[in-house]
């Protein structure tokens, strides 16, 4: 029992961030219809920033060793996260408007080829750490309960508690402010919000640095466990399951999704994995993402895709 | 009568609009009046959304301008339209579903909302207060529109014709110089019809709001609109007061040669 859920939880944690990066999908793909396929590689050129700012200014104004010099290169990452946003709408985004679907999809496509080029080539292409000062020691919980405890990751359950913070001030922003609300005008109808004065274009460059924002907190948390590396950038697609699981279209549909394809990856290592031979973490959300598919395409909490004739 | 009909506001010169082979319009020119009640009417597929549509700019005609209070616009946007004062309802309602009728009608407050997006993420005192000044303005509308009892009701709930006056509620919410209304009594039964009536009738009077409407009730479009644009395939037939188009031999051909 203690050991399901110590798997459990692990899940939750993992998934939490899943949750993170699948609402970054969703904001972009409700204002703009836009299936965002640089996600990934906005997370790997957050946390390559993040890194290497780490690195340099700390030593630009002789902040070595302390919390300043590592506060100050979160900033700057995210503001630069902030211009690549505006860059993205400007250069890109303007000049698709009412375009299909698949052209949009192309363009995110390439897109995520030129920040993985540029990235490299501003930041290098080395394998960096990150290191915020996460704690690394595992805890036990519930002592007096389970025999022995339950064995819980310090840096884990933290990365799960900001993720889960940061969902909830988004959800909260987009719920109850005057751009929320503009934002939610455009997902429901293009036309209509356009016709009573909202700026497409302001609200794309805002869901776009929203989607900044989730890269590099997730890139952060992602490359102080992992390293940054190139491979961070296919880390990120992990949610790419847990938006079709949880419906394009649905907050609560990412946040639920992401939960589930966590606790799902963990599971079925832990008590399948044995069954089936090794590897069903990587795999095991895909198959998932297709069952549900297969019986409701537009996911658990999708709107029903209808097609007007 | 209170209002005054003014000067031209609104002037279209040689509109035409053509979608692939299909002319919608075809060298269309009107005008509009400040404070008038302006009806465009005519068969099914006569080009009378598309005459709206391009008047706020939805659709980007091929040739012709527009003229607003002197403005000269060839490339108008529905972003554009609204700044310039601006508003419209949809002929299908396009209302945003998933909002309450209090966010609807918020939404139509967007343009003068001044607040900056970092004084709304922390609730700022200026945002908030902002929010209130808007918030009294839409109940207002609401008043208005005698909608009070359906106030927090999610709007893809509402029946169809409080759904229409929702939508106008959105439009008016923005406190609009030129209001443009697509079909607004389409599928109304007669009580609604009359209310709608009323409602367009008093916003005129009220708050000297130009209105452009689209409507398929001959009696209604006689009895409330001062004149009258009469389209046909795309063409313009017929132009004038209530009774010139209803002596207009072009019209009436067209009327009784087409089932509308
Ligand atoms: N978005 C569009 N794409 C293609 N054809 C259109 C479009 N909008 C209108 N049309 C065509 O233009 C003509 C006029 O349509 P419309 O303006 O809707 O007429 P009305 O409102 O008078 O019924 C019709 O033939 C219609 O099929
Ligand atoms: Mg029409």
């Amino acid at each position: 029992m203690g050991f399901f859920l110590e798997t459990l939880i692990g899940g939750l944690m993992a998934g939490m961030l899943y949750a993170l990066v699948a609402l970054g999908f969703v904001l972009i793909f409700k204002a703009s219809g836009v299936f965002n396929f640089a996600q990934g590689a906005m997370v790997l050129f957050a946390a390559l920033a993040m890194a290497r700012f780490a690195e340099w200014i700390p030593g630009w104004f002789g902040l070595e060793g302390s919390y300043l010099g590592t506060a100050a290169a979160f900033v700057v990452a995210g503001a630069l996260m902030f211009v690549v946003a505006w860059l993205i709408e400007r250069l890109v985004l303007r000049h698709l408007v009412n375009q299909e679907g698949a052209t949009l999809l192309m363009a995110t496509l390439g897109i995520a080829y030129v920040l993985e080029g540029i990235g490299s080539t501003m930041f290098g292409s080395s394998i960096y750490t990150i290191d915020v000062g996460m704690p690394k020691d595992p805890v036990f919980l519930f002592e007096g309960i389970f025999p022995g405890g339950l064995l819980i990751n310090k840096e884990d359950f933290i990365a799960a508690l900001i993720a889960a913070v940061l969902v909830g001030l988004l959800t909260l922003f987009f719920q109850k402010t005057t751009t929320g609300r503009a934002l939610r005008a455009v997902a429901d109808d293009h036309q209509a919000a356009q016709s009573i004065g909202i700026p497409l274009n302001r609200i794309w460059v805002i869901v776009w640095c929203v989607a900044g924002l989730v890269a590099l907190v997730a890139g952060v948390i992602w490359g102080s466990k992992l390293g940054v590396q190139f491979s961070l950038s296919t880390v990120a697609l992990r949610a790419l399951p847990v938006v079709i699981l949880g419906g394009l279209t649905s907050v609560p549909g990412a946040i639920i999704g992401g939960l589930i394809i966590g606790v799902g990856e963990k599971l079925s290592e832990v008590y399948l994995g044995p069954m089936v031979g090794g590897g069903i973490e990587i795999w095991f959300a895909y198959v998932l993402a297709l069952v549900v598919l297969l019986f409701r395409p537009q996911g658990l909490f999708g709107e029903k895709i209808i097609d007007r004739v | 009568m209170s209002r005054q009909i003014g000067e031209v506001i609104l002037d279209l010169k040689q509109v035409s609009l053509s979608f692939g082979g299909v002319k919608a319009l075809t060298d269309i020119s009107f005008n509009v009046r400040e404070h008038e009640i302006r009806a465009i009417i005519g068969p099914n597929g006569a080009g009378k959304s598309s005459m709206l549509n391009v008047i706020n700019g939805v659709y980007r005609p091929q040739e012709g301008e527009i003229i607003l209070r002197g403005q000269r616009f060839t490339k108008m946007n529905p972003y554009k339209a609204a700044q310039a004062g601006i508003s419209r309802t949809f002929q299908n309602i396009a209302l945003f579903k998933g909002m309450n009728v209090i966010d609807n009608l918020m939404t139509g407050r967007n343009l003068k909302i001044r607040s900056n997006l970092i004084q709304q993420a922390f609730w700022w005192g200026p945002a908030r207060r902002e929010e209130l000044e808007h918030r009294a303005k839409v109940e207002d509308v609401i008043d208005f529109l005698e909608i009070q009892h359906i106030r927090k009701t999610p709007v893809g709930r509402l029946p169809y014709g409080l759904q229409k006056r929702v939508d106008l509620g959105r439009a008016l919410a923005m406190e609009p110089s030129i209001l443009l209304l697509d079909e607004p009594m389409a599928g109304m039964n007669v009580e609604e019809k009359q209310d709608m009536c009323r409602f367009i009738l008093d916003v005129n009077d009220q708050f000297g709001t130009t209105i452009v409407l689209i409507e398929h009730d001959m009696a209604v479009v006689m009895d409330i609109s001062d004149r009258v644009v009469v389209l046909d395939y795309g063409k313009k037939i017929g132009d004038g007061d209530p009774d010139e188009v209803r002596a207009n031999p072009d019209v009436i051909s067209a009327y009784l040669g087409a089932s509308h």
